[in-house]
């Protein structure tokens, strides 16, 4: 199952509306890409709970052998001041 | 972390992070990984001599389902330092780049090889 590079950032700006979200499809096989998201709301946290965030905001498209994405590299970063 | 009475694989999970102080859960082995993921973390710590305990979750699909629900985390490898999720195949590769591993390992008491570690990074730049 593949999803396209705009489900990604819809998905990721629905739970970080002020969010500089930029998606790159991988393989260009819809199915291998890599995100940077840059939000306030990553603002004190360690990686491991920023990247809980996205995935969370992903709602279960990267589970196991049901997933629909099943690589998506991410880079997480709060804005700079 | 998800309590583990729910889930007797995370009660083995529980068990190998606690025993060993660098456990990876990877698809494959430290010697085969079976997957472009798996394979970069396990080469950095393969690389920088880390002594760890590779947990291949391809041969137990318990823990490969009970991992994901563990660390709230759903994708594999993931690595484990003193018990703590450290991150996935993303986070140790930033770390490993910025020397925040290296600070890590230094700060738990983990032996690794720093000129290895320099290494990996002047071949990054």
């Amino acid at each position: 199952m593949a999803m396209e590079g705009a489900d990604i950032e819809r998905l990721i700006r629905e739970a970080f509306p002020t969010a500089v979200v930029e998606i790159t499809d991988l393989a260009g096989d819809g199915n291998h890409y890599a995100a940077t998201v840059t939000a306030e709301e990553f603002r004190g946290l360690n990686r491991v709970k920023q990247h809980q965030l996205v995935y969370a905001a992903l709602r279960g498209r990267m589970d196991g052998s049901n997933g629909e994405l099943h690589a998506l590299a991410l880079t997480t970063k709060a804005p700079e001041n | 972390m998800t309590d583990g009475a729910t889930d007797p694989a995370h009660d083995a999970i529980r068990a190998d992070i606690e025993a060993n102080d660098v456990v990876l859960f990877m698809k494959g082995t430290s010697q085969m990984p079976q997957c472009g993921f798996s394979s970069r973390v396990a080469g950095v710590l393969n690389y920088m001599g880390v002594n760890y305990k590779d947990v291949n979750v391809l041969a137990d699909e318990a823990i490969r389902n009970g991992i994901k629900s563990f660390s709230d985390w759903p994708t594999i490898p993931q690595l484990y330092v003193k018990g703590e999720f450290v991150g996935g195949c993303d986070i140790v590769t930033e770390m490993t780049l910025s020397g925040e591993l290296d600070e890590l390992f230094a700060k738990e008491g983990i032996a690794y090889d720093k000129d290895a570690a320099e290494k990996i990074r002047e071949a990054n730049r």
